[in-house]
């Protein structure tokens, strides 16, 4: 197991009790196995948005992981059961899976319990399956994390003002979507601290945001500026 | 150089040779005809309509005093009109079928049936096909026309042609000695006394074939024109079936893009995705370094490319997110992919029906593939919005314009796209630009 120290829920229980929501039978038992094997404690896993609301009443789990597209609709039951349990339960920590990216998905998410505690992926990412591990470990510690594929689609929409970052900068920038730590970030990128301090630096600054060391101010400060709100 | 022979009775009396030719021959078979068609689907027509002619009856009557209650006349009139709406095709379109066969006895021209092919096999087809087409209603009025006009009309003349041939026929009456007869003002007595009522009854013969043509001629074009096979109308008919029935196949085109689309969905992609996190779990397994873990590596590389692609290829399909959230959030995801610079602007209060969405936003986009590739553009603009009913989208670039509809190309399918949901394409693309897209749907 090579989880970087660094990615692991830093003060938080590793036995992370999880509800899953998935309605593919197969990749459900896979998750259940993978969030297993890296240490979360699937309480339940279920296959539609109604039953993962009625499993998160029972046990109260502290991380909810779940496919944005369930039955019965087949539409965004589980992006809209897991923005209401938020609203119920500002502390539980909620990871969304998608088949496909849209930002319109990460702004509901986002907005919702100040964005503490949010994930949004494609469901392609449980391929890495450490990485993704990790990336739900720092959700349930309370960060946020935001497929690069939605950053990319951002950084699409207000190019302008983006000319400016330089192509490292732009990397550096989908990393701190991530909720990648500057630690993190230095060893991902094989760079030392300090340049990858400097890069966050200038991107915070080209972009008029203010210096935050908190790092899900700093994801959130980023998106916020991106979505053009 | 013979002139081309006559085809009808009414081309055949202009001609001089008119009374030694076959014609009036013809007509008057046709003459003797009619009393006798008119029996076989006048019988079943009085039938049906004897709640009207009671009522005629009744009110003729009531000249003498005994008027009909006015509850009475309500019930004649609902139950005849019950009685010929409902029974009356079953006689009409027999009845008419024998007026057009007989209209061949002096009419050399096609006459076709009027109505139409049912379109199913069975009973319930045909009759919901032959009470709704204007021919039956119109062989019904042929058949009524026919029997309070023409039917008096061919007495009428057969009286006429009666006189005629008894005047003419007097030689032969006095020969076989009926003599002394009475015609008129003339008493015949002898043969030496018929050549003037002869000459008189050939005469009237004369213009009983002229007035008997005429009359038999004017029903004749009465039937052809009430029963000819109206051209226009079955086309309409058919032009208006064919829409339909594309505006139905292309419903179903995109029933059938969402269904695989929502197969892909559930199946291949899902079983990638279990695949490639199967093979990162496995990889874990394996000794770092190991030529097993790399190749471990190599395969889930390539799932996840697979992945990507198969993404995308969904997504071309039917978009989720325009089935979810409609093109305020549909617009945007597309603009976003576009190389131009697009800015998007959507102002719609509701969501218009599922296909004018989906007919919006694949104009949309192939409107955005083309700008990106042949115009040369630096920015472009689409904005929707509902107007007066409409959904109207317009995209606009400021690239070098001479945009057309090539046959087969872009536009054309956007136009033959807009067409099947009933709306229509605008497009203003000067050389030099700027281009300018207008699409407008209904949207009720």
């Amino acid at each position: 197991m090579s989880v970087t120290p660094d990615d692991r829920p830093n003060g938080t229980d590793r036995a992370v009790r999880t509800v899953l929501a998935e309605d593919g039978v197969l990749l459900r038992e896979g998750l259940s196995g993978l969030l297993e094997r890296f240490g979360f404690t699937v309480v339940e896993a279920v296959g539609d948005a109604a039953a993962l609301e009625e499993a998160v009443h029972r046990h109260d789990p502290g991380l909810v992981v779940t496919d944005i597209r369930m039955p019965p609709g087949y539409s965004d039951e589980g992006l809209r059961a897991a923005v209401r349990l938020r609203r119920e339960r500002p502390g539980l920590a909620v990871v969304a899976l998608s088949q496909y990216v849209e930002q319109s998905y990460a702004a509901d998410l986002l907005d919702s319990g100040g964005g503490a505690g949010v994930g949004y992926l494609l469901k392609e990412r449980v391929a890495d399956v450490e990485e993704f591990a990790a990336q739900l470990g720092r959700v349930a510690a309370g960060g946020t994390v935001v497929d690069p594929e939605v950053v990319r689609q951002l950084l699409r929409r207000r190019r302008d003002p983006l000319e400016r970052l330089s192509g490292r900068e732009r990397e550096v920038l989908a990393e701190i979507a991530e909720g990648h730590s500057n630690t993190a970030i230095a060893q991902r990128m094989h760079l030392s601290e300090a340049a990858v301090g400097k890069h966050i630096g200038n991107i915070l600054a080209k972009l008029d945001l203010p210096p935050d060391d908190g790092l899900n101010r700093r994801v959130m400060a980023v998106l916020t500026y991106l979505r053009g709100a | 150089m013979p002139d081309e022979r006559p085809r009808s009775l009414l081309k055949a009396m202009a001609r001089p040779g008119y009374l030694l030719s076959p014609w009036p021959l013809r007509a008057l078979l046709y003459g003797i005809a009619t009393p006798l068609s008119a029996l076989l689907w006048g019988v079943p027509l009085v039938l049906l309509g004897m709640p009207w002619l009671i009522l005629a009856a009744s009110i003729a009557d009531n000249a003498h005093g005994a008027s009909p209650a006015p509850g009475e006349v309500v019930l004649l009139v609902v139950s005849g009109a019950l009685l010929l709406a409902t029974a009356g095709p079953l006689v009409a379109v027999p009845g008419a079928a024998l007026e057009r066969l007989r209209v061949r006895l002096v009419d050399d021209r096609p006459l076709p049936t009027p109505h139409r092919e049912p379109r199913r096999p069975g009973l319930a087809a045909w009759f919901a096909t032959r009470y709704t087409e204007g021919a039956t209603w119109r062989g019904m009025a042929v058949l009524v026309l026919t029997a309070l006009l023409f039917l008096p009309l061919t007495g009428t003349v057969g009286m006429l042609l009666l006189l005629g041939a008894t005047m003419a026929g007097t030689p032969v009456l006095v020969f076989m000695d009926e003599a002394p007869i009475t015609l008129g003002p003339w008493v015949v007595d002898t043969v030496g006394d018929t050549w003037l009522p002869s000459l008189a009854g050939a005469a009237v013969l004369a213009l009983g074939a002229y007035f008997g043509g005429l009359a038999v001629a004017a029903q004749v074009e009465l039937v052809r024109f009430m029963q000819r096979d109206r051209g226009e109308e079955a086309l309409r008919a058919e032009l208006s079936e064919v829409t339909r029935s594309r505006a139905r196949l292309v419903d179903a085109f995109e029933a059938e893009r969402r269904r695989i689309e929502r197969d892909l969905h559930d199946g291949a992609q899902q079983r990638l995705v279990a695949l490639s996190m199967r093979l990162g779990l496995a990889r874990l397994d394996l000794p770092e370094g190991s030529a097993a873990r790399e190749s471990i590596a190599e395969a889930q590389e390539q799932a996840k490319r697979a992945l990507v692609e198969l993404r995308e290829l969904v997504h071309g399909i039917h978009p989720q997110v325009l089935t979810d959230r409609g093109l305020e959030a549909a617009l945007p995801e597309l603009a976003d992919r576009c190389a131009v610079p697009t800015e998007v602007s959507v102002e719609l209060d509701r969501r218009p029906p599922a296909h004018t969405e989906a007919t919006a936003y694949f104009a949309v986009a192939e409107a955005l593939a083309n700008t990106a590739k042949h115009s040369g553009a630096a920015s472009a603009r689409v904005h929707a919005r509902l107007e007066a009913g409409m959904l109207v989208v317009e995209v606009a670039d400021d690239g070098r314009g001479g945009a057309q509809a090539a046959e087969g190309g872009g536009l054309t399918g956007l136009a033959d796209r807009a067409a099947v949901a009933d709306g229509r394409i605008l497009l203003s693309s000067p050389p030099g630009g700027p281009t300018l897209l207008r699409l407008e749907l209904p949207c009720p």
